[in-house]
């Protein structure tokens, strides 16, 4: 049976929304909470969502999405362009070479893949931004911002599996 | 699925395989390239960038003000807690104050006389913009903030953002409805500077650390903590003698600076219009611009 106008336009609303919910956590990235010191040190959430539909549902978010994201995010944030256009496809890039390696394993390997993605992708961002500004730059809040992010990505991972589980099932 | 169909996917397979990777190697390429010409043209994706700032600025408003609220809230209750010491405080204060009052009319009467004396051209006037800090994206690496005023509200380019306390920052790029404040301790800043009482000038530049480095300053110059920084005014930039912050550490590293606005808690900034042309060109030639 053909799948009709309606069922199609459904999928494809489904379909998108690991991007949208990626560029939903690029924007609360950018929203200012007042907390002294958090802005420096916030969690990069987006990077998260690279990760984890790059594990679960590569289909789903295509490079050219994961381009996009970080462009966008060079441009709210105010570095360089291009920079995390750069650093977001090196993490899809590592967590899909790794993708059958973490096939069936349990959550908790899934997190540690992300703490060795998460420390080469921010050591990898501090490098070029080092370059590009020709002195080394000051990387203490980037540590924590590493720690914020790997923390963090459990909670999130547990909504986008659920989310998955709600409204993504592959037919 | 027939033969056909099956001998199609088999050639099919491999050479979407081979798209992706190519797609993928290609826009890792794009972005290298896209940051060698960021590099080297600074100006290139400013427009890209305030529009990127308009579509989003809406949204960022809209969030934000309920947290400013909840934000003030808090406020409020530490302050009514601290009601009685702040009282006190005040009234220190106020007696100190008035005293600097009667001096400032003093000199403010003074100051007419003489510049009636000399005609002297006075500063142009200056026009107050004020504007809600919407953005506070910048993470581990910048230090930038997202204002909700624009180009319609009369923000250009260049301008100083201030608060009670002192600068703050200046516009970097401005949009229809938003505009891109560059804090003082973003590694891209640097503002010409005098120290207040030696009037020796200088340049505070930032870190993206909490504390500002003075540099470029003449040989053999002493400066001690405890000295106020303020704007020199020079390049046409800034206007001359907003506060910046006090020396805090004179070492073998250098010389460092505490601004005088902790921009984490900054909810409304003023941008000002001086009339001045804006930001230094730091091209050859065009750095002293005649006016």
């Amino acid at each position: 049976m053909k799948p009709t106008f309606w069922h199609r336009v459904d999928k494809f609303a489904r379909d998108l929304t690991p991007f949208a919910l990626t560029f939903i956590l690029l924007v609360i990235g950018a929203i200012p909470f007042h907390i002294p010191g958090f802005a420096q040190v916030a969690p990069l959430l987006p990077m998260i969502g690279i990760y984890f539909w790059a594990v679960y549902r590569p289909d789903l978010m295509p490079s050219a999405a994961v381009f996009l994201i970080g462009l966008l995010h060079d441009f709210l944030s105010g570095l360089p362009v291009g920079v995390s256009a750069l650093i977001f496809l090196m993490v899809q890039g590592a967590a899909l070479a790794q993708r059958s390696f973490f096939f069936g394993k349990s959550f908790v390997i899934v997190w540690i893949g992300f703490v060795f993605v998460a420390a080469g992708a921010l050591a990898m961002e501090w490098v070029v931004l080092s370059v590009v500004a020709g002195e080394f730059i000051h990387a203490r809040t980037a540590l924590y911002q590493f720690g914020l992010t790997v923390a963090i990505f459990p909670v999130l991972s547990w909504m986008f599996t659920r989310w998955q589980q709600a409204f993504l099932q592959v037919e | 699925m027939n033969d056909r169909e099956r001998s199609i996917s088999r050639i099919a397979a491999p050479v979407r395989t081979f798209a992706q990777r190519f797609a993928y190697i290609g826009l890792i390429v794009t972005a290298a390239a896209l940051m060698l010409v960021g590099k080297m043209e600074p100006a290139a994706f400013e427009r890209a960038r305030a529009h990127v700032t308009d579509a989003v600025a809406p949204i960022l408003d809209a969030v934000s003000r309920p947290l400013d609220v909840a934000h003030d809230m808090i406020g409020e209750g530490k302050t009514l807690l601290a009601l009685r010491e702040e009282n006190a405080r005040l009234r220190a204060g106020q007696d100190r104050l008035l005293q600097w009052q009667a001096i400032a009319r003093k000199l403010e009467t003074e100051n007419k006389a003489l510049r009636e004396l000399l005609n002297f051209v006075p500063a142009p006037d200056t026009k107050h913009i004020s504007a809600r800090v919407i953005g506070d994206s910048g993470g581990a690496f910048a230090r930038t903030m997202i204002l909700n005023a624009g180009s319609r509200d009369g923000v250009r380019k260049g301008q100083a953002v201030i608060t009670g306390a002192g600068l703050v920052g200046r516009v970097q790029e401005v949009g229809l409805r938003s505009s891109r404040l560059l804090l003082l301790s973003d590694l891209n800043s640097r503002v010409p500077v005098v120290i207040e009482s030696s009037r020796v000038r200088g340049v505070v530049a930032g870190t993206n650390g909490e504390t500002l480095r003075l540099v470029h300053l003449p040989p053999d110059v002493v400066a001690a903590p405890g000295d106020r920084i303020v704007t020199s005014g020079h390049g046409g930039a800034l206007p001359a003698g907003l506060p910046v912050g006090v020396v805090s550490v004179v070492g073998e590293s250098g010389i460092e600076v505490e601004p005088f606005v902790d921009p984490a808690r900054l909810e409304v900034v003023q941008a000002l219009d001086y009339g001045l042309d804006g930001i230094i060109e730091f091209k050859a030639g065009r750095t002293e611009k005649s006016r």
